[in-house]
């Protein structure tokens, strides 16, 4: 039965598209000056325009724009000269207005590609475009009742929509890893998914290989994180497998993802959803945005996911996997950079950051400048690392020590009496010992038994408390038995 | 070009969406109504616009932006004011089923 279906699935591709909704990281909200912040107590952040009380009128957020616009050049969208505001017309109690001021025929960023590194290869989703959106308030419901909070009413939103693009539920998961990237390096969004700053609807559907046509597509909301996209894409896909291999039909309908169960069902059919009666926005004349505003954020747009991954391969000597992973946060690539600067190897200061830093930073999910030492203490450690003072084994434990005490490298290696010897004197009479009190171990040696030299170096190190440096005593050891 | 007279079926499909129940002698008289707007839609129709730029609005401005600062201060207790219902700060309204 498994293998009927894996086989079923090899005949089927998924096409699959994205629509994500990130929060812009304003002080004030789009229209009014509320504060756009998360936490707050219900109805704190509100004022009459984000209400909806009669006689107000909305004023655009210029950083609001700006955002926008950032998000969109780093995403290589064409940015629209002009712009218009919408309305989008629907009951429900989070919109207190009856409409949301969305884009809808003029949106402000058009066009445009994010590249994803996937099953090892690289390839570009297309995108459709990115507008400008306030967001709707939120709604508690409890027993017999629903509460309404409307905090995030006209929270500044932008939705990026994708062209179908994407292949599988694993691409869909880098994808978003990488718009998360760009929201992030940009400054646009904070682009959380677990506090609902960064919203991911998709659209899946299915088809023959090698046939052109889309099949019929289905919607899945309520995805909050990138692991809850990849299960319900691959569910999702299955499903619509099953169904045509048993000669079904594909109902075009919206799908809520349901963790728990680990399984997309539909949600209750809305007679007439989709019926927004778009209509350019009254209250609001057309965003119009000059090259000169639109050139100054181009300069000053960082160094991008990309254009890092490409120089730590090209110019750093790092592989594909290691550039991606040390790029997805922009204070990751930061800090592996510090510490590189500091070493002949950039390979070593990657290994560290990705193996030892990474994972203090996962463990005590604190943000990485409060979890790790500074990039110059480690970097100062690593360096002891290259130059022989210290073995590898001894600056895990120095790096443990440095992130609970905030404790210097060199006073950590020197408290925990961690340096290597290195002392070639040292070294020399501590295999002499050895030497003398396995003579007829050395004879056997010396007869052709070479596989004894590993007990050797094990004695020498084990006399001098695992502390001397290996190769010198590989060295000194050779010479001493081979004379 | 004659106009188009609207149907009831579109008369209450537009009253749903906006959550309007209209008795039969109102959806009779919306009819009309509608018809008469769809009418004057029409004759407008019939002028040449292809060399021109659809316009929603009119000045060459374009909207006004504001500097990203709060200036609200919190003042939920004035807002919930008029709420027919609530509990605590949230406004409170009957169970929405999705």
């Amino acid at each position: 039965m498994a293998s009927e279906t894996a086989m079923a699935a090899e005949n089927y591709e998924a096409v699959i598209g994205l629509e994500v909704h990130a929060h812009l990281a304003t002080q004030s909200k789009l229209f009014c000056g509320c504060a756009n912040s998360f936490g707050a107590g219900p109805n704190e952040n509100v004022c009459p325009v984000c209400m909806a009380m009669p006689g107000v009128l909305p004023v655009l957020n210029r950083d609001a724009v700006e955002l926008a616009i950032r998000m969109g050049l780093a995403a290589h969208c064409a940015i629209a000269r002009e712009s218009i505001f919408a309305r989008k017309s629907y009951f429900y109690p989070d919109l207190p207005k009856g409409y949301q001021i969305s884009m809808y025929e003029r949106p402000l960023c058009v066009g445009g590609y994010v590249e994803i590194e996937a099953n090892g290869e690289r390839r570009r989703i297309r995108l459709v475009r990115i507008h400008m959106e306030e967001d709707a308030g939120k709604n508690i419901h409890e027993d017999g009742t629903s509460l309404v909070d409307f905090n995030r009413s006209g929270v500044p939103l932008v939705e990026i929509v994708s062209e179908p693009d994407i292949r599988s539920a694993a691409e869909a998961a880098a994808y978003l890893r990488e718009l998360r990237a760009l929201l992030r390096y940009t400054g646009a969004s904070e682009a959380r998914m677990e506090e609902g700053n960064l919203r991911c609807d998709v659209n899946v559907s299915v088809r023959p290989r090698g046939v052109e046509q889309f099949g019929t597509k289905t919607e899945i909301k309520n995805l909050n994180s990138i692991r809850f996209v990849e299960k319900a894409i691959a569910h999702e896909v299955a499903r619509q497998i099953d169904i045509l291999e048993a000669g079904g039909r594909i109902m075009q309908e919206t799908h809520l993802w349901d963790p728990v169960r680990e399984e997309t069902r539909p949600m209750r059919s809305k007679e007439f959803a989709n019926d927004y009666r778009y209509f350019p926005e009254p209250d609001l004349p057309p965003l119009r945005v000059t090259p000169e505003w639109i050139e100054s954020i181009r300069v000053a747009l960082p160094e991008l996911p990309a254009a890092r991954r490409e120089r730590y391969v090209n110019a750093l000597g790092l592989s594909r996997y290691e550039a991606a992973i040390l790029t997805e946060e922009r204070e990751v690539g930061d800090y592996f950079e510090s510490v590189a600067a500091g070493l002949r190897n950039a390979k070593t200061a990657a290994n560290w950051v990705m193996t030892e830093v990474l994972r203090v930073v996962n463990e005590t999910g604190k943000p990485l400048a409060h979890a790790v030492p500074s990039a110059r203490e480690t970097g100062a450690l690593l360096a002891m690392v290259e130059d022989g003072a210290i073995s590898l084994n001894a600056a895990k434990t120095a790096f443990m020590a440095m992130c609970q005490s905030g404790k210097p490298a060199a006073t950590i290696v020197r408290e925990l009496g961690l340096a290597q010897v290195s002392d070639e004197a040292a070294i020399a009479e501590a295999c002499d010992q050895i030497i003398e009190t396995h003579l007829r171990k050395v004879g056997e040696y010396r007869a052709g038994r070479d596989k004894l030299f590993g007990f050797f170096v094990g004695a020498v190190m084990k006399a001098m408390g695992g502390r001397a440096n290996p190769r010198l005593v590989n060295e000194i050891l050779k010479r001493k038995l081979d004379q | 070009m004659a106009a188009q007279r609207i149907d009831l079926e579109t008369v209450r499909h537009v009253a749903r969406l906006a959550r309007l129940r209209l008795s039969s002698e109102e959806e009779t008289r919306m009819q009309e109504d509608l018809s008469a707007v769809l009418a004057y839609v029409d004759k407008l129709n019939q002028l040449p616009t292809d060399d021109l730029e659809p316009t929603a609005q009119v000045g060459e401005a374009g909207t006004p932006l504001r500097e990203d600062r709060i200036t609200n201060q919190p003042e939920t207790e004035a807002l919930l004011a008029n709420a027919p219902d609530r509990q605590g700060g949230f406004f409170r309204v009957p169970r929405i089923i999705d």
